[in-house]
Order: structure tokens, then C-alpha cells, then sequence
């Protein structure tokens, strides 16, 4: 996983509450190989005007151009903003899969759903909570303002608005840690690689044979 | 100091580090791979640079999506593009890191949790995972298995470690000896018609009793592929004579100058006389019947000469509403006897009954029968390519061709219906494998879980019929000769 570094990110709004997993990469999908290459097919039943399935060129599909992260001025985007329980519904790993491919490195909402939560940050997307109000007011900002940015420092826990306000966010201090080192699960465990190296030395002495 | 469970010595066996808080990093010896759960893993080696800590301890197969007509063209004979690309994922992820894979026309391919006890890949002792939730079946050789998700994969991929809280000990004691006719199958039904789907979550299960004692190793794989239909992530059986003789000499097995050092380990693995379990259940042996499942959760669940439940009779109102959705779905009348239930499809298969053992007993049932000519298709997949060929080597295909049954290469084939081999909407299965889900094998098909036994006597008779009493009627045909 990419370390998380600060950078100053253009926002894409999303005006909805209770964004789920389905809408957010739908089920046919998920027949994928992969990991990665979701990204044209975050919202695919809203981007598109017609039915998608796997292995298409998506390129060729025709875009609804109601919806709103097809806005010219919203490409590019690394930061989205949502409404309360963002992420809800089936615990799809694939829907942060396909935020993350389409270039999503923050998501900001009132809340969120657990799952979805927890995945964000396996991923390196980092869930950011802040109320309810304070959205209201971003969501006007961005709406207002072509190329509207937000400086993210996950460090210090903060977002910058362009006329300088600082807004404070809460991360728990492990989460936040893995984040900032670039580290998933595995990234952990192999901090412990001498551990697992030293058990495999004791092992392969009582049972020679699980070692073949 | 009170002894250690079976569970309890297998966790402190493979314990590499334990935090605080009872997290544990936990060493896994053995990682089977099929090819619907392990794409996103080997993606993510790649995207991250990493490589496996230790190929060797990896056995792939594909199963899931292979199909089980004539594939003498291998992959190529997958006709859905998206399960083919699949199984060619898999193989050219086995390719790129040097991982042992049974390719679709290897003979030794077949169901993920067949091949491995098979091959001797499993093995006492071990910690075994996949990413499949039927990967309890391994804990029959006194080995603690369990199933992962892709995620999971990854991290054993990369780290042959597995972050873990340790379970609690549930044991199961099997009573006094199984009545004829009665098989694994009917024993773990029962105990899951007891316990309940959720009965063992939070626990992991060990297997006990002379009943259990008195199982071949097939029937032991049969009753802990089940514990995670009986909500707990693991089931297991101690290790005995029987265990020992089943793996001596398998390809995996321990060669012959580690064979003694092995077996003295091994013997270890039983739980002390004076472990203490977190809960006890104790069945009696002998007043199990064959069973029939009527619903759709394996819990839901009768003796063959039963009645189907009536939802009235239940007080809980959301088991009674859940009892009056699963008949509704399952297109069955409270009250009505369970022979009376008309089958249109059989399937005999699946990781669950799909050994040598199982094939055995369909074929005894087979034998000089026909399958009933309202059946519409009565289906035989052996679990593997070498479980085929003893079949065949024994005759058991000429009985069932004999018979009218399709004979078929290995797979998982309709146990989840992601290859061609499904049930049509309405259409009413006897089914060997583990779960009558609503649409599980197919949109709108309906699954009875039985044995083997009980699975090719509802074929000979049209509906489900006491494989007691058909024993008892001699075949109309002698044994293996064409009608
Ligand atoms: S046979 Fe069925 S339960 Fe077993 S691994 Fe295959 S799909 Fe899963």
C-alpha cells in the first residue's frame, strides 16, 4: 500500500444519502479476476444511461450526463464527498477497490457504514467523518467554486480549504499509523518476518516433514 | 494445570506471536487454492511486489467452474467465457509463482477439499486454509482448517501467517454404534438438526464418541465439512489408527525415514482425558435415522420416516415465520410424509460425499435398479480424477450407467451450480452436498440434503424412500448387469 501523503485534492460531490456497496459497483462485477480495473465501473448504474457487463469497453457506453461525476470539472477528482451511512449494504470489498481505481483517496461523509469503513482503510482510502453542517457548507463551496481543492494532511489530522479554513478530523491512532506508513495487514505481519522465520526454524526440527 | 483440548494443542503448535489481547499470529502449513477466491490475491502480490513465503506449502486445483461433461480439450471446453478465464487465471497465477496445481486434465484434479486428504497433503497436525468455507473437512485428520477470504489469501500468500483470536472448545460426542443404513451424512445432520445452524459459532468442534471412532476417514471428512453449516469455523476428529492407516503412503505423506517421528507426534494429537470443553452435546448413535432436510437451511432437517414439520407447532415466532417462508420456497404441505416428497433431480457429488466410500454405497442402492423414469436427471460426479478411476476399477460407473445414471469428470459441479450442471426453477433436487440454500443450486430450485444411500434410493423410487427398507427388497436385477 501507498504511503499516505499529504496533497491537495480536487472534490467531486455526491449528493445522496445512503450510497450502498450495490450502487457503488454493481453485482456483475464482482465475477472479476481482479483487484484493480473497477474504476469505470464505480456507479455504473448511474454513470451510464446503458447496461453494463464485464468485459465491455465501457469507453463506448453512453454517459448520463445527469449525473454528476461525469461534470467535466469534477475529473480527476481524489476526493468525495457523501452524505450519512455512506458504504452500506453488502460488504463488497469491490466498491472501495473500484473509489480507490477511479482515483479516490478520501471519502467524506457524516457516516458510515462499518464494513465499508474497515475496507476504506485496507485499501488506502482514508474515511473521514465530520458533521453533518460542515458538509452542508463544503458541498455549497464546491458547488459555488470550479476546481474546488481541499489540502489533506493526515498527519495532522486536517483539511485546508482554499481560503485557509483548517478542518479537524478524528482517525484512531492505529489506523492512522498503518495509513501513514503504507502498511495493510500484510505489511504488518511482515514486520514480524524474523518471528515467522524463527517459529519455521523451531518447526522444521519437531516436523521435518511439513517442510518438504 | 487442566490438559489441552485438541483445539488448544493444535493453536499452541502454530503460535508464532500473541499480542496482549489475544490476537495471535497464527503459522499455516498448508494453503489450498482454487480458482474463484484466489485471483484478487495473486493480484495483489504482484501490485504490492511481493512474492509467497513458501510455495511448496501451496496446492492449487481448479473446481468450481470446470465442467463435468467430456473435457478432453481442457480449458477450452469451459463454455462460459467468464468461468473459463477464471480457471486460465488460475493456472497462469500457479505458472508465474511456481505453485503445485492439478490442471483441469490432470487426473489427480478434483474438489479442493477431496484432492488434499487425497494426495496426503493433509496431514495431522496441520493448520490447513482456503478460501472456501468447507475447508472444516480437513479437521478430520486432527488437523485445525478453516476456511479465509480473498483478502486472507493474500496475507497467508504473502506471509504464511494468519492474524487469529482463538475460538472456544466445543465437543461433540457420538454415542453407541449407527443403526444400518445409516451413514455420516445422516449423523451430521442430525447433530446440526440438534445444535442448530448457529449451535457452534464462536466454537470450534471436536468430533468425538465411539460412534465417530467407528467412522472411516470419509465419514469423518463428511461430518467436519458440515461443522460450518453448524455455524462453527472448525471441526475436527483426534487422531487414531484409523487416521494413521488412511495416510501412510500417500504422495505427500511423510517419507519412510520421518514416517516413526511423525506417527509419535501424531499420536499426541487427542485431547487430554482431563481437558475441559466450554460446552458438551452428546447424541446417541442409534436413535438416528436416515435423515431428509425439508427447508432451506440445513438445520431444517427430518428423519425419512417423519412428517414435514407443521410452523404451528412452533413457538418461537421467527423460527415459525422462517419454518412457513422455507415451505413456501420449498413448495411442501406441513404434515405430509416425507416419501411422499417426489424428486425431479439427484445429484450425488460434492466435497461432502463425493469419496470412494460414497460412491460405494449410491452404487449398493443402484445396483440392478433403474432410476424411475419421472426422474429427469440423476447425476454421479466423483470428487476426483483418482476417485473416478477407482470407481471404475470397481464397476460402481457400469452400475450406475446400468442404472440411468450420468456418470461424470470431477468438480463441484451442481452442489453451487457455477458451471452448467444446475436445477431449473421449481425443479426438486436429492442432493448429496451441504447446502439447500434458497437458489443454491440454481434460480428457484429447491434442495434436499441426504447421504448417498439415501440420495440414489430417491432415484430409483421417484421420492424420497427409507434406504432401510429398500435394502430389505431384493434388486430386480443382479448386481452390475445391464437392463
Ligand atoms: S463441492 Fe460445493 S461446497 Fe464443496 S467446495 Fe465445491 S462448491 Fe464448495
Amino acid at each position: 500500500m501507498e504511503k499516505f501523503t499529504p496533497f491537495d485534492g480536487l472534490v467531486a460531490p455526491l449528493d445522496r444519502a445512503n450510497v450502498d456497496t450495490d450502487a457503488i459497483i454493481p453485482k456483475q462485477y464482482l465475477k472479476s479476476v481482479k483487484r484493480s480495473g473497477f474504476g469505470p465501473n464505480l456507479f455504473d448504474d448511474w454513470r451510464y444511461l446503458s447496461a453494463g457487463e464485464p468485459g465491455q469497453d465501457h469507453r463506448r457506453r453512453p454517459l448520463n450526463p445527469d449525473f454528476v461525476l461525469n461534470q467535466p470539472r469534477y475529473a480527476g477528482a481524489q476526493i468525495l464527498l457523501g452524505r450519512q451511512n455512506f458504504g452500506c449494504g453488502s460488504s463488497r470489498e469491490h466498491a472501495v477497490w473500484a473509489l480507490e481505481d477511479a482515483g479516490f483517496r478520501v471519502v467524506i461523509a457524516p457516516s458510515f457504514a462499518d464494513i465499508f469503513f474497515n475496507n476504506c482503510f485496507k485499501n488506502g482510502v482514508l474515511p473521514v467523518v465530520l458533521d453533518a453542517a460542515v458538509l452542508d457548507r463544503l458541498f455549497a463551496a464546491v458547488a459555488e467554486t470550479d476546481g474546488y481543492r481541499l489540502r489533506v494532511d493526515l498527519e495532522s489530522q486536517t483539511l485546508t480549504t482554499p481560503a485557509g479554513e483548517c478542518l479537524t478530523f478524528e482517525v484512531e491512532a492505529f489506523r492512522k499509523y498503518c495509513l501513514l506508513q503504507g502498511l495493510d495487514d500484510i505489511g504488518l505481519t511482515l514486520q514480524h518476518a524474523d518471528d515467522i522465520r524463527a517459529y519455521e526454524a523451531r518447526r522444521r526440527q519437531q516436523a521435518p516433514w511439513l517442510f518438504a | 494445570m487442566t490438559g489441552r483440548t485438541l483445539y488448544d494443542k493444535l493453536w499452541d503448535m502454530h503460535l508464532v506471536r500473541e499480542e496482549a489481547d489475544g490476537t495471535a499470529l497464527l503459522y499455516i502449513d498448508r494453503h489450498l487454492v482454487h480458482e474463484v477466491t484466489s485471483p484478487q490475491a495473486f493480484e495483489g502480490l504482484r501490485l504490492a511486489a511481493r512474492q509467497p513465503w513458501r510455495t511448496a506449502s501451496v496446492l492449487a486445483v481448479p473446481d468450481h467452474n470446470v465442467p463435468t461433461t467430456p473435457r478432453g480439450q481442457g480449458v477450452a471446453d469451459i463454455a462460459d467465457p467468464v468461468s473459463r478465464i477464471q480457471v486460465e487465471t488460475l493456472d497462469r497465477n500457479c505458472a508465474d509463482f511456481g505453485i503445485n496445481e492439478f490442471a483441469m486434465n490432470d487426473v489427480r484434479q478434483g474438489i479442493v477439499h477431496v484432492i488434499g486428504p487425497e494426495q496426503g497433503a493433509t496431514l495431522p497436525g496441520m493448520t490447513v486454509v482456503c478460501g472456501d468455507s468447507h475447508t472444516s473437512t480437513h479437521g478430520a485428520f486432527g488437523a485445525l482448517a478453516f476456511g479465509i477470504g480473498t483478502s486472507e489469501v493474500e496475507h497467508v500468500l504473502a506471509t504464511q501467517c494468519l492474524i487469529q483470536k482463538k475460538s472456544r472448545n466445543m465437543q461433540v460426542r457420538v454415542e453407541g454404534e449407527l443403526r444400518p443404513g445409516v451413514t455420516a451424512k445422516d449423523v451430521v445432520l442430525a447433530i446440526i438438526g440438534e445444535i442448530g445452524t448457529a449451535g457452534g459459532t464462536g466454537y470450534a468442534i471436536e468430533f468425538a464418541g465411539s460412534a465417530i471412532a467407528a467412522l472411516s476417514m470419509e465419514g469423518r471428512m463428511t461430518v467436519c465439512n458440515m461443522a460450518i453449516e453448524a455455524g462453527a469455523r472448525a471441526g475436527m476428529v483426534a487422531v487414531d489408527q484409523t487416521t494413521l492407516d488412511y495416510v501412510a503412503g500417500r504422495p505427500f505423506a511423510p517419507p519412510p525415514d520421518q514416517w516413526p517421528q511423525a506417527v509419535a507426534a501424531w499420536r499426541e494429537l487427542v485431547s487430554d482425558a482431563d481437558a475441559e470443553f466450554d460446552r458438551v452435546v452428546t447424541v446417541q448413535a442409534d436413535a438416528i435415522s436416515p435423515q431428509v432436510t425439508w427447508g432451506t437451511s440445513p438445520e431444517m432437517v427430518v428423519a425419512v420416516d417423519a412428517r414435514v414439520p407443521d410452523p404451528e407447532g412452533e413457538i418461537d415466532p421467527v423460527k415459525q415465520s422462517g419454518m412457513r417462508k422455507a415451505l413456501a420456497y420449498m413448495a411442501l404441505e406441513p404434515g405430509m410424509p416425507v416419501t411422499d416428497i417426489r424428486v425431479d433431480k439427484v445429484f450425488i457429488g460434492s466435497c461432502t460425499n463425493s469419496r470412494i466410500e460414497d460412491l460405494r454405497a449410491a452404487a449398493a442402492v443402484a445396483a440392478g435398479r433403474r432410476v424411475a423414469p419421472t426422474i429427469k436427471l440423476a447425476l454421479v460426479v466423483p470428487g476426483s480424477g483418482l476417485v473416478k478411476q477407482q470407481a471404475e476399477a470397481e464397476g460402481l460407473d457400469a452400475i450406475f450407467i446400468a442404472a440411468g445414471f450420468e456418470w461424470r469428470e470431477p468438480g463441484c459441479s451442481m452442489c453451487l451450480a457455477m458451471n452448467a450442471d444446475r436445477l431449473e426453477p421449481g425443479e426438486r433436487c436429492a442432493s448429496t452436498s451441504n447446502r439447500n440454500f434458497e437458489g443454491r443450486q440454481g434460480a428457484g430450485g429447491r434442495t434436499h440434503l441426504v447421504s448417498p444411500a439415501m440420495a440414489a434410493a430417491a432415484a430409483v423410487s421417484g421420492h424420497f424412500a427409507d434406504v432401510r427398507e429398500l435394502a430389505a427388497v431384493a434388486p430386480a436385477q443382479p448386481l452390475g448387469e445391464p437392463s
